[in-house]
């Protein structure tokens, strides 16, 4: 019980409060220190990357042997991993190399088109979101359609009132975005910065002890 | 018009047009892709893991730097306790490691947070109010609107009465706020969208487009 509750709880309030006081004391050897705690974090680190690719290949061979549904895709997915290994190997990693193109055309392609296929998906819950049940979900409805529009030339074509001396919905758009989205962009930070506060104060006095696991 | 016919367009106008037969339904070229973009993405991060982080940041100190270096055996030390989780029998032993840096990025936290998230943000809403009128509206209504948003994140007080008003305030400020997101992030995504089919019109169909 001691060596494995006590003594990590122990390691996290002497972590803990030594890296706050640290902050506190402007000198050399304090810079240092943090320095070398960076470093030590990185290899740290090193080995938690051990962690994430033993457990992705632990999933995907454990559906391919056990011919899971689909264990096909973990295949090609275990196949893929190893080919950016060997083209690594074989032609380096630099720019023009066949590692960097195998990414370029493939992943950093598939990936841009997933989350430009979100653009479909969006509008479907745009649908949902902006029927003006109330008003305050209308306030949402027109500060999303003044800023969709105010960020494309579209929108100063149609601000015909400008003649008038309105502003245009550009402006207007910039206008949300600097002063009613700025309140509540800060309202949030503020609210995010107390709590991540208080959950550090947590984890250094032994309060929050979910990382330490079950047993 | 003149199609491409270079070996990685052709292979990247797949994996697009693979994707976006998922707009239809869920179906094996899809799957494809996705399995593709994970082999690849993992295999690209397990490279520049061992390359940026085992020897750069592990291996040339270590055997390179004398004393200075030899330190880092410590780390990797903890670094191996961290890997115990693979046996059962001994992951408790990844506590340690696990202890050691959370408690030292919990440190980190709590004065770094008090000052870009509080304090910093504080003094931003500190506005001044010896400018033009139009100026100290728009001031005001940084601050109340800010005001109102806390009070509405304060739930040990029921949202009733003045402060409930308040707190209504607040709601008004988050709606406008979650809605400028919202058109944000949609032009956005139009924007990679866009981005995708001059790929495929001017890339590989090779028009001439604007």
């Amino acid at each position: 019980m001691f060596w494995k509750k006590k003594v990590p709880l122990i390691i996290v309030f002497i972590m803990g409060f030594v890296m706050a006081l640290q902050y506190f004391i402007p000198s050399d050897f304090s810079q240092k220190f943090y320095d070398t705690y960076l470093d030590w974090g990185i290899v740290i680190g090193i080995f938690g990357g051990v962690l994430g690719y033993f457990s992705f290949f632990r999933v995907h061979i454990h559906k391919v042997t056990k011919k899971a549904p689909n264990w096909q895709f973990s295949l090609i997915s275990i196949l893929c991993s190893l080919l950016m290994v060997v083209a690594a190997l074989l032609g380096g990693r630099g720019t023009g190399s066949l590692f960097m193109q195998l990414f370029l055309y493939t992943s950093a392609a598939i990936n841009a088109t997933v989350f430009s296929l979100l653009a479909f998906y969006i509008s479907s819950a745009a649908y949902r979101a902006f029927r003006a049940r109330s008003t305050q979900a209308a306030a949402l409805l027109l500060a999303a359609v003044i800023m969709m529009l105010g960020r494309v030339p579209i929108g100063d074509s149609i601000s015909f009132w400008t003649r008038w001396g309105l502003p245009s919905i550009n402006e207007i758009s910039q206008w949300i975005l600097n002063v009613p989205n700025l309140a509540a962009k800060r309202a949030i930070i503020l609210g995010v910065g107390l709590g991540s506060l208080l959950m550090s104060l947590k984890i250094i006095l032994g309060i929050e002890r979910t990382y330490l696991g079950s047993e | 018009m003149h199609i491409n016919t270079d070996i990685w367009v052709l292979i990247a106008v797949f994996f697009t047009l693979s994707v976006y037969t998922f707009l239809w339904k869920d179906n094996p070229l899809y799957k494809f892709a996705e399995s593709v973009t994970v082999g690849i993405g993992m295999g690209f991060a397990l490279v520049q893991w061992w390359n940026l982080s085992v020897v750069d940041r592990f291996w040339v100190p270590l055997t390179t730097r004398g004393a200075a270096g030899y330190v880092l055996i410590i780390p990797a030390i903890m670094g191996l306790m961290m890997v115990t989780r693979i046996i059962p029998r001994f992951a408790w032993m990844s506590r340690y490691a696990l202890a050691f840096t959370i408690g030292a990025g919990s440190g980190m936290v709590l004065p770094r947070a008090i000052q870009a998230n509080v304090l910093q943000q504080l003094y931003a809403t500190m506005l001044p109010i010896n400018v033009s009128w139009t100026g100290i509206m728009v001031n005001l209504f940084i601050v109340v609107g800010v005001l109102a948003g806390l009070i509405y994140f304060f739930f040990s007080k029921e949202h009733k009465g003045v402060f409930g008003g308040i707190a209504n305030i607040g709601i008004w400020f988050l709606m406008v706020g979650f809605g400028a997101t919202f058109g944000y992030t949609v032009m956005a995504r139009l924007s990679l969208f866009i981005g995708r089919v001059l790929f495929i019109l001017r890339d590989f169909l090779g028009m001439q487009l604007f």
